[in-house]
């Protein structure tokens, strides 16, 4: 397609009222119904006493003051999300984007690698969670029995809080195939005649990279960071089947774990909704978390929209 | 990566090597990155692939094989597998998680088509704010709404203990599906559509007979990428399922396996490559429309 002719004029097709009302208007229930409808409700249950047996009762702030002054594992859950954040998205990118460019270079059995580094992204959320407490057991798994093999003094990963969120790292590093096949993409888009042009001019391989590479890829850098701090503010399954069987406590339906083991270190927020929510039945309170994450969320998609340019128009960040 | 050696051209050698160094005329330094790079991507894999041949490994050792933290089966114990064939309910759940995943997948994708396609190809008032709303609600963690809509299927309608309110939110589109299928059909020029209308068929036709074959590789795609979200799914069960056993899903069961053989090793991590062997499986038929489908997500720049 010439994009520059398509560019040029108005995208799109005028239809009659009625096709387009037939074809939006099913979504548009949906979204009123468990978008809209719920969403509201939310907002109201915060303000209000209701343990989903009795009628909700009216306690103004009541909930937010709660959760806020004397509620210490919100700022627990807040402080470790904003720890994932950081550090999970920063490395997974940085790893992604090397294994990408790995596979860029890579000419002999690229479709093996790309396979491989693919995989793991896949495997259900509770079975790599499983796999990777098992691997990291300080008393029984066979990663430190590797590490203390060769002298390197094995931490005690998901059972010690210094170090049960760099062992979720390390499980999220696995799983990084999306980025590498999206980076792959990208880096496949660089003209070529630009690392020619630069190695010319005497450029180095960091200068073609920090010059060439980086900047073109530059729209996909952000919108993959967006979308990555999106999906690290709601992570939840992993780290809460982590916590559940490093503890080793019994975690069938109804049974009690003090969810985030060990102490506090693996809490989030979408853990503490449904603690709050289903486990002690504070409707109030497990709503004024909801609405905090809402407001997180919507603020890294107005962010999302404004990183991806006119990418609602044309469908192309940047 | 050191790139660095690329940047001084060596003196010229004639090399022949294998088949991708069958032209004459590579540096040595360029064969040398050759090996280099190679020898790191086999490493990596080895690390990648290291997780699940121990997971394998594991699930055939002894009970007290599996927690003495050694790397080889002394014995090759397959009635691990036949102990989780054999857990209650276990059958059920497989059943389950087929149910949710694909007939929430078709329901989903039939539903996402009509509004991809309207977003992609017409033009009408609001169809920005639209897009945005899709965006939104594809953004929106599930626990924003996951407390009201709780009160409403258990309440009004008692259909907690099971999948259905996950499965029926389904038959009103999929956001993620949405915008997928509509990153796509963007790319398709708009004289088809144009020219189909000229030929005298209607927008059913127009769609069905034209712009669906076309879109086929997004369609098998993003019905993948739905299947897999609804078969890794965990926090609905959680919340909807959890109730009855006889409701739960795959991912939800193995974590309360888990619980129920907090110290048997070898029967949690048999239960958990019958897990995952699905997803290698569909994974492996389908490598193409995987790879296809992460690049079509509209972040080619």
């Amino acid at each position: 397609m010439s994009s520059a002719l398509a560019a040029g004029r108005r995208r799109g097709v005028s239809r009659s009222r009625w096709v387009v009302l037939a074809f939006v208007s099913p979504f548009v229930l949906g979204v009123v119904l468990f978008f809209g409808y719920p969403l509201v409700s939310t907002i109201v249950y915060s303000f209000e006493k209701y343990d989903q047996i009795n009628p909700p009762t009216w306690v103004g702030t009541q909930n937010w003051h709660y959760v806020f002054d004397e509620y210490p594992r919100f700022w627990t859950a807040l402080r470790n999300t904003a720890w994932l954040v950081v550090v999970m998205v920063s490395l997974r990118l940085v790893f992604g984007l090397a294994v990408g460019m790995l596979i860029v270079r890579v000419r002999a059995g690229v479709g093996i690698f790309r396979t491989v580094f693919y995989l793991p992204y896949l495997a259900p959320p509770v079975a790599s969670t499983l796999v990777f407490v098992f691997l990291l057991n300080p008393g029984s798994g066979p990663v430190n029995g590797l590490l203390e093999a060769v002298g390197i003094p094995a931490p005690a990963w998901f059972t010690d809080p210094n170090w049960s969120k760099p062992a979720l790292v390390l499980l999220s590093l696995w799983g990084i195939g999306d980025l590498m096949v999206i980076f792959t993409a990208s880096l496949l888009d660089v003209p070529r005649e630009l690392y020619e042009a630069a190695e010319l001019d005497g450029a180095g391989a960091f200068g073609r990279f920090r010059f060439i590479t980086l900047p073109t890829i530059r729209p996909i850098l952000l919108f993959t960071t967006v979308t990555g701090v999106i999906a690290t503010m709601q992570y939840y399954t992993q780290a809460l089947v982590a916590g559940q069987a490093a503890s080793g406590q019994l975690s069938s339906a109804g049974s009690r774990v003090e969810p985030g083991y060990p102490n506090g270190s693996t809490l989030t927020l979408p853990q503490l909704v449904y603690n709050l929510g289903f486990q002690n039945f504070d409707t109030g309170s497990a709503s004024v978390i909801a609405v905090v994450m809402f407001v997180l969320a919507m603020a890294c998609t107005v962010l999302l929209l404004k990183a991806g340019g006119g990418f609602l128009k044309t469908g192309r960040i940047g | 990566m050191s790139t660095g050696v690329l940047t001084k051209p060596g003196p010229v050698e004639v090399v022949a090597t294998d088949r991708g160094w069958r032209r004459l005329g590579r540096t040595r330094t360029q064969v040398l990155l050759w090996i280099a790079t190679h020898a790191v991507a086999v490493g990596l894999a080895v690390l990648f692939l290291a997780p699940i041949a121990f997971l394998l490994l594991t699930s055939v050792m002894s009970d007290r094989q599996a927690l003495s933290g050694s790397l080889w089966p002394d014995t090759w114990q397959w009635s691990n597998y036949r102990r989780v064939w054999d857990t209650p309910n276990f059958l059920l759940w497989w059943r389950n998680s087929l149910v949710y995943a694909g007939v929430g997948t078709l329901l989903a994708i039939t539903s996402s088509v009509f509004p991809a396609y309207a977003l992609a190809k017409f033009r009408f008032r609001g169809s920005n704010a639209l897009m945005v709303v899709v965006v939104a609600a594809m953004m929106l963690p599930p626990q924003v709404v996951v407390v009201p809509m709780y009160v409403v299927w258990s309440q009004y309608f008692g259909l907690t203990g099971s999948l259905w309110p996950l499965i029926i939110p389904l038959a009103f589109g999929d956001a993620f599906s949405i915008f997928l299928l509509r990153q796509f059909m963007l790319t398709l020029p708009d004289e088809v559509v144009d020219a189909a209308k000229v030929d005298g068929c209607g927008e059913l036709r127009t769609l069905w007979h034209v712009v669906l074959p076309m879109c086929k590789p997004a369609v098998v795609a993003t019905s993948l990428f739905q299947f897999f979200a609804l078969w890794n799914d965990y926090f609905g069960p959680q919340i909807y399922a959890s109730d009855d056993p006889r409701a739960w899903t795959l991912s939800y069961g193995l974590q309360t396996f888990k619980g129920a053989h907090s110290t048997d090793w070898n029967v949690t991590m048999a239960a958990t490559a019958l897990v995952v062997l699905p997803v290698v499986l569909v994974f492996f038929l389908a490598q193409r429309a995987f790879v296809e489908g992460v690049t079509l997500t509209g972040v080619k720049g």
